[in-house]
């Protein structure tokens, strides 16, 4: 125990230390809003607060985001947040993210930065890292174009990596599971990869880009490790479109309604934020329990939290 | 009909599936990117024994399958049947050949054995890891040979064919390891 909380520390302290060095600020932001994260994939937990609704973040995304357009500068954060239904090897309901977001910067430049911190906090990992788009990964690994095979191409090269699924899947899913079966385990084991270009039907808040076939301009890291490769990162060109912001936000409410899910009040105060205009701007999110999981060597990730989830 | 969904899982929940009562062996929680979580699923389809891997969008519900395993005491083989007792409530049970399959050669009366039930019928017996068998017939070892370390084969009371040391003979009672079908010790008298 005490090793753990030693490393932990230590880990936390190097983060502060990095930032601090690069004049980035740390902040704070409200847990608890009054809106939600309206993405379809993920789900907020919901608290009775003075008789009203709220949620408990997921990200600190939006309240960090109305910082920027505030005039912040570059700014960090390190703090917990929590996603309902997400219990794992590698996922625990509560867990602690670290986020930051880099004026004028290319999401490009902060993979390099990302990079930069990663090997600080995994020393013992190559320096050697790959950078990789999500395109070229699907013609390497699979021969398939992602960007443009059709739904039954997808559903044929599943068939054949035998990937044996109960439930509907749509093209994204079919994807995911192809980068799930296939793809990572074909990343190198102890460093990182960096994959980088996703189809425009995963931009979530990303910038697309302005090529003939757009993709949307963000990236995740993973570390390969002997358990395949762990997560640890994802990283955007922040779109910065007000009306663009508001689309997104109402097509997954739409996404939401069509999966019969519950209803999320969309966060106002950001969407009004985004007109006044958000800089030009990179961020990332990394979770901090898989990094000192992986950087202690761990299969599971409630070894490495203080209080894991069935005695928390 | 009750059924499991998929947050539900985990190691040794008993699930339907393409009609067959199968034991969950791991569960893995997936999340790819900013897509929908899957639930990465080893399952051992418990009549015939194969492992395989599956991946359930999460969410999805699955059938729940009535099985239970009974530590039950052999009592005797009927040419179709091999008959089991409850040795607290005195049921019996009959399970067929598919359901016994190889362990046959490991059933003793009067040992106890794990019997995997599902609605109430046998699927699967599986015996205690190590059994003591009389040996019934094997051909005399060859004088001088004992230290080479040579085996033969043996048939024992049950009528399974085992290799053993050059040194055993007719009659004797040995310990043998069931899952892998290998010899261990001569039993402790």
């Amino acid at each position: 125990m005490r090793q753990l909380i030693e490393k932990k520390a230590q880990m936390l302290h190097d983060i502060r230390a990095f930032f601090y060095e690069r004049g980035v600020l740390e902040v704070e932001t409200p847990a608890l809003s009054q809106a939600g994260n309206t993405d379809p994939s993920i789900e907020s937990f919901q608290v009775d607060a003075l008789g009203k609704q709220r949620y408990l973040h997921t990200s600190p995304e939006y309240p960090m985001k109305r910082m920027l357009v505030a005039g912040s500068g570059d700014i960090y954060q390190i703090c917990k947040v929590w996603r309902a239904g997400e219990l794992g090897y590698r996922h625990n309901p509560e867990f602690t993210m670290l986020e930051w977001y880099r004026l004028g910067f290319t999401y490009h430049q902060l993979m390099q930065e990302v990079e930069t911190l990663l090997l600080s906090v995994l020393p013992l990992i190559q320096s050697t890292s790959r950078f990789v788009s999500y395109q070229q990964l699907f013609l390497e690994v699979l021969g398939i174009d992602p960007h443009i095979a059709s739904y039954s191409e997808l559903q044929l090269c599943m068939d054949s990596a035998q990937i044996d699924v109960v439930g509907e899947l749509d093209s994204d899913a079919i994807l995911d599971l192809l980068m799930t079966h296939c793809i990572e385990p074909s990343f190198a084991e102890n460093s990182l990869t960096f994959v980088y270009d996703y189809p425009a039907t995963q931009k979530a808040l990303a910038e697309l880009s302005d090529d003939e076939l757009p993709v949307a301009q963000r990236f995740e890291v993973y570390l390969g490790t002997k358990e395949g490769a762990v997560e640890l990162g994802n990283g955007y060109q922040e779109l910065t479109d007000a009306q663009e912001n508001v689309e997104v936000l109402h097509s997954d409410l739409e996404k939401r309604k069509a999966r019969g899910m519950a209803d999320i009040p969309v966060d106002n105060h950001f969407l009004s934020a985004m007109q006044q205009g958000l800089p030009k701007c990179a961020g990332v999110a990394i979770g901090l329990d898989r990094l000192l999981m992986c950087q202690l060597n761990k299969k599971n990730l409630q070894e490495i939290i203080s209080f894991a989830w069935t005695v928390a | 009909m009750a059924t499991y969904n998929t947050n539900e899982f985990k190691s040794g929940l008993k699930i339907i599936l393409n009609g067959d009562p199968c034991n969950i062996v791991d569960n893995e929680f997936v999340k790819p990117g900013k897509g929908q979580a899957f639930n990465r699923v080893r399952i051992k389809n418990l009549k015939s024994g194969k492992v395989i891997d599956k991946t359930f969008k999460s969410g999805e519900s699955v059938e729940a399958a009535d099985v239970v395993e009974k530590d039950l005491q052999y009592l005797y083989n009927d040419g179709e049947f091999w008959h089991f007792m409850d040795a607290e409530s005195y049921e019996q049970v009959g399970a067929d050949a598919a359901a016994v399959g190889d362990n046959k050669y490991w059933l003793k009366d009067g040992d106890t054995c794990m019997v995997t039930l599902w609605n109430e019928a046998p699927i699967m017996v599986t015996p205690a890891n190590f059994v003591e068998l009389t040996i019934a017939q094997t051909d005399p070892g060859l004088k001088g040979d004992t230290a080479q370390g040579g085996t033969k084969p043996a048939t024992t009371e049950t009528g399974a064919v085992i290799k053993v040391p050059l040194f055993i003979e007719e009659g004797e009672v040995l310990k043998i390891d069931t899952r892998t079908g290998e010899y261990v010790s001569r039993a402790k008298s």
